[in-house]
């Protein structure tokens, strides 16, 4: 399979080419120069800012950075806001990825080496995708008669006499916002583990098989390596948007639960913009810290 | 290889199966539950039981909910959609295109988009807000200075649909067409367009009559992932909008204070529009597909 970029058509040798290639990418170029770069430029720049009650300071300070850090020092009395938060959101980020990893893996692994003919392959990776489609909050709603305190559960539950009274941490708590993740997120790793399962060579497993491997051990030595990749592209993305969260731990946790991606929302709507942005800063900061963890660079582009 | 017999299935396959039509369900599920509960009679609730079955709720949400126009916000996002539909189109075939030739600084081009397809959406959000108040700030303090006062007094803010929540909704949309194009490119038999240019095409008559009939089905699936993902897009356009919502942030906010299978209803027509375009969308590859083969048999 060819990369991209390498100039091996012959297209590529004409003089002149490159220039065209230039004005071809130019509009795309420039709407991420605009709309990505450049803001995240502005947020770095104006985390340093200063502020009043109604406008924007421009300078140079710290105070954002040290007012968000504000009594973390003193571990007297456990930890502080930012910590916290910060320690909520991961829990919820390393729950989510851990379930939406092991669901992930077994349903791309069932259509991968269990479902034999491709059109019913190409049909049951459809149907798993389909809800990806769909509105996200309508998704999350859809919870509500479910999991409400008259819901479903608990009226199937109370009609078997198996509780008394309703159980009240079904909805707008900690587990219906993992729930919720779950249920809206699993498709970002059914589908690159799905794909790198497909590019597999069938005759590696038989060989495996041939050489005395039990099931377990064909699947814990070579696919689970061979599928890493879009193992670990699939962490990436449920990874960065649970830790970016707010409006599923904002629906899902009755506007109850701390998130990182909350306290930057809250105070963007107090138009205290230096403060969301040096937080925005933190947050960028621990994410590539993620990421780099991770993977030391996957190249993204030959898995396509 | 002698023809091979269909085989027993492993031991594995029904466990997995089973795995497998459990997550269908909770997929599924509860979808179906709020599309039921949708069409609750009159005096029906947010749960079962139903009472009667009724297009009261519909009509209801047609009045509009509470203070929100739904109608507006409705229009105002399949806009919008369209819009983000259209360039997402043509702006990732022409990377497309352009990164199949020579295209200084691609890498990092590529590594830009990338990073825009992962990075958390309140940060792009806040990025593009701040970005386009500091404008408003900028052109005030110019207006201003220019002593023509009495211009701003029509002014409001340079953040809109189609300025700031367009640009969030692209830098969303653009990497997923990006990586299809890649996707289609990679498979791509450049003989067809060598045999077209040694016959004698432009590039322009090339790519309008050899690539683009070829690519057209992925180019018809980019639309799609352009409208769908704009008309469901709540993250990256929370900050970036100024004082219009479009229908899911309006949704988003309904929830917390609506009570009635009106927001059930609203779900439901959200749903049905989504599928609607996803039913276009498989029509036109599949109609585009038989062209192909009609004209190649």
């Amino acid at each position: 399979m060819s990369t991209t970029t390498t100039p091996s058509l012959p297209a590529a040798a004409v003089p002149g080419r490159s220039i065209a290639a230039w004005w071809q990418a130019a509009p795309f170029t420039l709407v991420f120069a605009l709309f990505f770069i450049v803001p995240l430029a502005l947020i770095v720049m104006v985390s340093f800012w200063d502020f009043n009650d109604y406008e924007l300071l421009p300078g140079f300070t710290f105070k954002n950075y040290v007012s968000i850090f504000a009594g973390c020092g003193d571990a007297t009395d456990g930890l502080c806001v930012t910590l916290k938060t910060y320690y909520s959101t991961l829990k919820f980020s390393f729950l989510v990825w851990l379930i939406t990893l092991v669901i992930g893996f077994t349903v791309a692994y069932f259509l991968a080496f269990h479902v034999r003919s491709s059109g019913m392959q190409t049909l049951l990776f459809v149907l798993c995708t389909i809800p990806f489609w769909t509105s996200n909050v309508i998704r999350m709603i859809s919870w509500v008669p479910l999991l409400g305190r008259n819901g479903l559960v608990n009226q199937t539950l109370m009609g078997m006499n198996l509780i008394d009274t309703p159980i009240e941490w079904l909805l707008f708590s900690d587990f219906s916002v993992v729930l919720a993740f779950v249920h809206l997120y699993t498709m970002f790793m059914i589908v690159p583990i799905f794909n790198s399962m497909m590019r597999i060579d069938r005759s590696l497993i038989e060989a495996a098989s041939d050489s005395g491997a039990s099931g377990w051990q064909t699947l814990w030595n070579v696919i689970v390596p061979l599928s890493r990749t879009g193992i670990i592209i699939g962490s990436i993305f449920v990874l960065t948007i649970v830790m970016g969260d707010f409006v599923t731990i904002g629906v899902m946790g009755g506007q109850q639960i701390a998130s990182v991606g909350k306290i930057i929302q809250v105070q963007t709507s107090y138009l205290q913009f230096p403060l969301a942005a040096a937080n925005a800063v933190i947050l960028l900061a621990v994410v590539l810290m993620i990421i780099w963890g991770l993977t030391r660079l996957v190249d993204i582009r030959k898995e396509l | 290889m002698t023809t091979r017999i269909r085989e027993t299935r492993p031991a594995s396959f029904w466990p997995l199966a089973i795995v497998f039509v459990l997550f269908v369900l909770f997929m599924y599920g509860p979808m179906f539950v709020i599309f039921i509960l949708s069409f609750q009679g009159p005096d029906g609730g947010l749960t079962f039981p139903m009472r009667g079955v009724s297009l009261h709720w519909f009509a209801k949400l047609a009045e509009g909910l509470g203070v929100v126009d739904i109608g507006a916000a409705l229009w105002r996002s399949l806009g919008l959609g369209v819009a983000v539909m259209l360039c997402t189109v043509v702006l990732s075939v022409l990377a497309g295109l352009a990164f199949r030739k020579r295209l200084a600084g691609g890498n990092t081009l590529f590594f830009i988009v990338v990073a825009s397809l992962i990075m958390p959406s309140i940060i792009v959000s806040l990025g593009i807000g701040l970005e386009f108040r500091l404008i408003d700030n900028g052109i005030k303090a110019v207006v201003e200075w220019l002593g023509m006062e009495s211009a701003l007094e029509g002014y409001g803010t340079s953040l809109g649909l189609f300025t700031s929540a367009l640009g969030a909704h692209l830098t969303w949309t653009l990497p997923f067409g990006l990586l299809i194009m890649f996707a289609v490119f990679n498979r791509f038999n450049p003989a067809y367009e060598e045999a077209a240019r040694d016959l004698g095409a432009t590039p322009w008559q090339g790519f309008a009559h050899v690539v683009l009939p070829l690519i057209a089905p992925s180019v018809v699936g980019i639309g799609m992932f352009g409208f769908t993902l704009s008309w469901d897009e709540i993250a990256r356009t929370s900050q970036a909008i100024g004082d219009v919502n479009t229908l899911p942030l309006e949704l988003q906010g309904l929830t917390s204070t609506v009570t009635t299978p009106s927001i059930y209803a609203l779900g439901t027509v959200t749903t049905v529009v989504s599928f609607a375009v996803m039913g276009i969308t498989l029509a036109l590859v599949w109609a585009l597909g038989r062209r192909r083969k009609g004209r190649s048999g």
